[in-house]
């Protein structure tokens, strides 16, 4: 059973600002179980709102159905001038996994020392991995909590609430077919929506913006994990350094003894350093990038969205002109251009206020989080520069 | 004796104010005794070599990279006190062949030459002026000029003839039994493996257990350095992998912060890519550290045991000779006694004059091994305290290297920070 404390906690819960801070509706994930990498997230809620049973409770909940309560928000008409929140990424263990098979394959090669050494780093990336995934799915539930329209979704609540196995309520197979559509269809919108003459000037501007954004923001996002790699590949290399120096110690006889031990020590501690430095860079800045950019496609969903009700007004345009020619049914045709229009209006007043929260939102957190990653590499590099000014006192006064 | 000033160099070894040694050949007791009076009476070892201004002479496949010698000292045994020569690489690998060929048999453990790169020079030769040829050609200066170092600061070694030679006269005579598989190579090549299995066959008795202390320290430091070497080399390529894919990432963040339409954050996204470009020019600096200071250090250090470990070989060999010396005069002795029986009156006296070189020569052979034993014990203490000041030196060269680093990281950030907080 792995449990998180708070003050790890606190140290994830960034890539998002100001969540959950509502006492009326306070969510978390407490606990989660890993089982063979399917991960058991324990959902908390404590609430004042009376559409609650009860005024706290927690339930069990897997990847698979905070999916289905994603998908079942994007189907729902009534939120289609939302952003809904981007749904939280599959678990995946698959880096780990397989760093720890390569392990196994060459623990012959390596020193006892160096082997556990290695395989703590492992251990900790895999906990790294877990902490992610955890905070990713919390953060998920924040957003919807914090939403005013969101918020009061059934399905929503049925989510936190529902004490028993959510698998039935979930996609079956001809829901996945449909599922499969949807994705196709959305290409089809891509190209709508760059063929559509826009006649609003804000939503021109949105259009433009995120669809060039979201390449940008997703090509940094994977230059940043190679960064990040590179300095996980480092602190390995330093592993194996401190272990070595550590057998020419052991094997020397003289004075330059202690001067061996020293500087092995001195890897050790650099090697934890340059961990912490790899993992603090994928948190605030890989992170912060991966969750924009599935932020940045949850608001061109929204876009494809308006850019179909548009069509559809114009469809409907169309059909009561032909109804008005063909003197055929004038009043439904009327009826639904009306409805049309409606829909695509206030699909385009809440489109504008969504994707203006979300430009607020983008800068806070982009500030909070550059802000932090600055200041904890000034930290670790103060920190290195402690031990390595140290290491050089120590070997000179010998 | 005169330190002679005629145009040839004279073998001029420092004499000690009074006795009076006889130089001309190379007499291993005379250097004995030299060399424990000079460690006595000489401490200013004063001399500083450096190689510079790698240029390319000639075109095609004949061009090759000709390198300026400095020598800067004040020691009386050369005639300026600063000086500059045109050497190119086979003239290095030349002298390391002279004074191999006469050092390393009697047990001093002479540096070895930097390897040879028919790839990498070749490179040079074609005319790539790219980054991976110019960094062949600095990673060779610098070796160059580590060889260079490390055998001026063999005592014997400096006084050679061959060295004072080659650090002061203009011209030199093209070193030809060098190139890449010329006759001669094969030759040593061939040469080097019939060692190799007689070494395997020779068990020696060992009297002394000094020596069979030391060579299994040797082995075992050879396997930790190399380890080790392997290690930091992968250091340097991971170091270089984050330099590129920082740079790669600045580019990415400053693509990003056009592309940002919010005015303050679309600063920030590139100052970012700022901050990341000085991170990725902070990479390569310390990439190069890491390469120069501590790997380097490495590799030279693996080829100096090899170095080491031949000294030790050659003692096993000249054990051998003795040996081979005792058991030739004892079958001569046997010949000489079944003579004694018959009427052969010259041929007994050809028997017992043989013995008799025999037994000068067997008495030469155990002189051999006494004194190769005695120069190695020395060799090896020297080797010892050279090797630690050596390492110490250079790893605390290294450690400020990374500390540099940090400072600058240090910097950047603040800067950066500042910046961002006010978006």
């Amino acid at each position: 059973m792995t449990s998180i404390d708070e003050s790890n906690k606190e140290k994830f819960r960034s890539v998002s600002v100001d969540l959950n801070n509502d006492a009326s509706l306070l969510i978390d994930i407490p606990d989660a179980l890993c089982e063979r990498d399917k991960v058991k997230f324990t959902v908390h809620t404590k609430t004042t709102l009376s559409a609650f049973q009860k005024p706290e409770f927690s339930v069990p909940r897997q990847h698979e159905d905070f999916i289905w309560l994603h998908d079942t928000l994007v189907e729902t008409e009534d939120y289609a001038g939302l952003i809904i929140p981007p749904a939280p990424p599959k678990p995946d263990f698959e880096s780990p996994r397989e760093k720890m098979h390569k392990l196994g394959e060459g623990e012959a090669t390596m020193t006892k020392e160096e082997y556990t050494k290695m395989k703590q780093e492992l251990e900790a990336e895999y906990l790294a991995v877990f902490k992610k995934t955890v905070q990713v799915h919390e953060v998920f539930l924040q957003r919807l909590s914090s939403h005013p329209n969101l918020s009061k979704d059934r399905n929503f609540q049925i989510f936190l609430e529902y004490d028993q196995d959510l698998s039935v309520r979930r996609k079956n197979v001809k829901e996945m077919f449909g599922g499969f559509f949807k994705i196709v269809a959305k290409s089809a919108d891509e190209v709508l929506i760059s063929g559509t003459k826009e006649v609003d000037e804000f939503f021109e501007q949105e259009k433009t913006f995120l669809l060039d954004y979201y390449s940008k923001i997703k090509d940094s996002t994977i230059k940043a994990e190679k960064m990040t790699r590179s300095h996980k590949n480092i602190a390995d290399d330093y592993i194996h350094i401190s272990a070595t120096l550590n057998s020419l110690s052991v094997d020397d006889s003289t004075a330059n003894k202690k001067n061996l031990q020293k500087l092995s020590d001195l890897f050790e501690k650099l090697r934890k350093v340059e961990g912490r430095v790899a993992s603090d860079q994928e948190l605030k800045l890989t992170e912060l990038l991966r969750y924009y950019m599935r932020d940045i496609q949850a608001a061109k969903d929204l876009l494809y969205r308006r850019a179909r009700a548009l069509a559809d007004y114009e469809n409907s345009n169309k059909a009561l002109d032909k109804a008005r020619l063909k003197s055929k049914d004038i009043p439904q045709a009327e009826e639904h251009q009306q409805q049309c229009l409606q829909k695509f209006d206030k699909l385009s007043d809440s489109g504008k206020k969504e994707l203006t929260i979300f430009k607020g939102r983008r800068v806070v957190a982009f500030r909070k989080n550059l802000v932090e990653m600055a200041e904890l590499e000034i930290k670790h590099a103060k920190n290195n520069a402690t031990l390595l000014q140290g290491c050089i006192e120590l070997l000179k006064s010998n | 004796i005169l330190l002679s000033d005629g145009p040839s160099p004279a073998i001029t070894p420092i004499t000690p104010p009074t006795s009076v040694i006889a130089p001309l050949f190379i007499d291993t007791l005379c250097l004995d005794k030299c060399t424990t009076l000079r460690e006595e009476v000489d401490d200013s070892f004063d001399i500083n070599i450096s190689v510079s201004d790698p240029e390319k002479v000639g075109d095609g496949m004949n061009a090759y990279m000709a390198y300026k010698v400095t020598t800067k000292t004040s020691m009386s045994l050369f005639k300026q006190r600063e000086f500059s020569v045109k050497r190119r690489f086979s003239d290095f690998l030349g002298l390391h062949s002279k004074l191999a060929s006469k050092y390393l048999h009697v047990g001093y453990i002479v540096p070895p030459a930097p390897e040879k790169s028919i790839v990498g020079m070749t490179k040079v030769k074609v005319g790539k002026e790219d980054q991976s040829s110019n960094e062949f050609v600095e990673k060779r200066r610098s070796a160059l000029e580590r060889y260079l170092m490390r055998t001026v600061k063999h005592h014997i070694l400096l006084k050679d003839p061959d060295v004072l030679q080659f650090l002061e006269s203009s011209e030199l005579p093209r070193a030809v039994s060098t190139q890449a598989l010329s006759s001669a190579g094969l030759l040593r090549m061939v040469n080097k493996a019939a060692d190799a299995v007689n070494k395997m066959t020779i068990k020696m008795n060992e009297s002394d257990a000094w020596f069979e202390e030391k060579q299994q320290h040797f082995e075992s430091l050879d396997v930790q350095l190399r380890k080790l070497h392997i290690s930091v080399e992968s250091l340097v390529c991971h170091r270089k992998e984050l330099s590129v894919n920082t740079a790669q990432f600045a580019k990415s963040a400053a693509m990003l912060g056009n592309s940002e339409d919010h005015t303050a954050l679309s600063r920030a996204l590139s100052q970012l890519a700022e901050v990341e470009e000085k991170m990725d020019q902070l990479h390569q600096d310390q990439a190069n550290a890491d390469f120069y200071l501590f790997s380097e250090l490495l590799g030279d250090y693996v080829r100096l045991l090899a170095a080491v470990k031949g000294v030790f070989d050659h003692r096993i060999k000249t054990w051998q000779k003795w040996q081979d010396s005792q058991i030739l005069l004892q079958k001569k002795r046997e010949a000489e006694a079944k003579l004694q029986f018959t009427n052969k009156s010259d041929k007994l006296q050809q028997a017992k004059d043989e013995i008799k070189d025999m037994e000068g020569r067997v008495q030469q052979d155990e002189r051999d091994f006494e004194q190769i034993s005695r120069t190695i014990r020395k060799e090896v203490g020297r080797f010892e305290k050279e090797r630690v000041k050596d390492f110490k030196t250079s790893i605390i060269k290294y450690l400020e290297s990374l500390v540099l680093t940090q400072q600058q990281v240090i910097k950047s950030y603040f800067t950066f920070r500042y910046v961002t907080a006010s978006v």
